[in-house]
């Protein structure tokens, strides 16, 4: 098995990990780091469940080999809570808009909303279906999806 | 876990041609998202992988000093979109390549990926067919020139010998300077899909904007390889900006195209498709070069 040391920082801990190169993004997360909110959905990159920030761009991470995150900084979803695991303004907005049945789309959707409220801008909503155009869901129809992101968008901006 | 035989990456062009030289039956992997898939689907299960990904010499959008738009290989599509030379100069092609799969998909995949595969669908090649873009190769023997015309020799298969890696996509001062372009993608969805064709044209027109001084177009999907249509560009090279040089442009095109029938649409509607899109894309096309229709 070829392995290879990877330095990088994972939701802001600097971290050393033994990959196989073998090992997908998505896996080492998962399997070293137990960050389990990146989900296994499609893993040739159409679903976005995998979605995780990496350098402030999204990227889905089961097409991310492992042994490129060296030297790069990588958030999931579990960098949004709080000291006290309270949930962040994205988060509750997803709670509150209902724009969560199942779950299993949520993380990566939150990861490319969180890129998206970084970015400081004020998008349209058709803009904004086009910046959440790499996720499925199967469950909401997406509407609620786009209500809770739209809404913290505006909040955050005072508009 | 991918089945990776093994992977060997490169942190330079010259390393990357050594390791290609040193295993003759690895395949070179950019960013991974045509390469990874079909991996995953078995196509290249069990492949050795020459990374280079990792080789942030080959990023970036430049200008030579004659002039010349220097597009590196491995510049993201999201990245070329957002490239203040690229929107100066020519803006079709951040468009088109803001049209492929999804945002996460356009963080990771490259422009050099799109083209070096030597697929007919890839949205960039229509745009860069178009415009007469020249492949730059490195490989053992040195540096090498390609016309993208000459780059596409079959479906899935490039002049690219096994040694050589594409270090550079040129686009001539000529080719850009008071050109217009437009590219449209036809396909099933809006995002997360493939083009059932692409169409992209691009003009320069007179200094009174009456006159096309030239006309070029290319297709993705209306042959085995990104094409251009030069009967087309003949039937509208020194005519009048009028809606019947745009209708005689897109009926010469037909006498070019060569679409066939796969699982996504049949010949017959692909050749509907190359003369629709060819009108739409030439009118948008004249329209932004400041004609009037």
């Amino acid at each position: 098995m070829q392995t290879k040391i990877i330095k990088c920082t994972i939701n802001g801990i600097p971290t050393t990990t033994v990959v196989d190169v073998r090992a997908s993004l998505t896996d080492m997360l998962r399997n070293d780091y137990r960050l389990t909110s990146v989900k296994k959905g499609c893993e040739v990159g159409e679903c976005g469940a995998c979605n995780v920030i990496i350098d402030g761009e999204c990227y889905n991470s089961c097409i991310y080999l492992a042994v490129w995150a060296e030297g790069k900084s990588i958030r999931t979803l579990e960098s949004l809570l709080g000291p006290n695991g309270e949930l962040s303004d994205i988060q509750q907005a997803f709670v509150d808009e209902a724009a969560v049945q199942c779950g299993f789309c949520t993380p990566g959707f939150i990861m490319s909303a969180v890129e998206i409220l970084e970015s400081g801008k004020l998008y349209t909503r058709e803009e904004l279906k086009k910046l959440l155009s790499g996720h499925l869901c199967r469950c909401t129809g997406y509407e609620n999806i786009l209500n809770a992101v739209e809404k913290t968008m505006k909040k955050r901006l005072g508009v | 876990m991918y089945d990776i035989k093994a992977i060997y990456e490169a942190n330079s062009v010259e390393e990357a041609v050594t390791l290609l030289m040193a295993h003759p039956k690895a395949k070179i992997i950019a960013g991974g998202s045509d390469v990874l898939i079909q991996m995953r689907e078995g196509r290249l299960a069990g492949s050795e992988l020459v990374s280079i990904y990792g080789i942030d010499a080959l990023r970036g959008v430049s200008m030579d000093d004659d002039g010349t738009l220097r597009i590196l290989p491995l510049t993201s599509f999201s990245h070329i979109t957002r490239d203040p030379l690229i929107n100066k100069y020519i803006k079709v092609l951040g468009e088109a390549v803001d049209m492929v799969g999804g945002p996460q998909i356009r963080n990771i995949g490259t422009i050099g990926g799109n083209v070096s595969n030597g697929v007919t669908s890839a949205d960039s090649a229509s745009t860069l067919t178009a415009y007469e873009a020249v492949m730059e190769y490195t490989g053992p023997e040195g540096v090498r020139r390609v016309p993208i015309k000459d780059h596409y020799i079959s479906a899935g298969k490039t002049a690219l010998t096994h040694e050589e890696l594409l270090t550079a996509i040129l686009i001539p001062k000529e080719s850009y300077e008071n050109c217009f372009g437009h590219y449209i993608k036809y396909a099933m969805r809006n995002a997360m899909d493939i083009a059932t064709t692409g169409c992209s044209v691009n003009v320069v027109l007179s200094d009174d904007k009456k006159m096309i001084e030239r006309a070029r177009i290319g297709y993705g999907v209306a042959g085995p390889i990104p094409m251009r249509a030069y009967s087309a560009e003949a039937a509208a090279k020194g005519k009048s900006v009028s809606n019947e040089t745009v209708m005689e442009f897109a009926n010469a095109a037909l006498n070019d195209v060569n679409p066939r029938t796969s699982w996504r649409a049949t010949k017959e509607f692909r050749v509907q498709l190359a003369h629709e899109l060819a009108k739409r894309a030439l009118t948008q096309a004249i329209i932004l070069a400041g004609g009037e229709l």
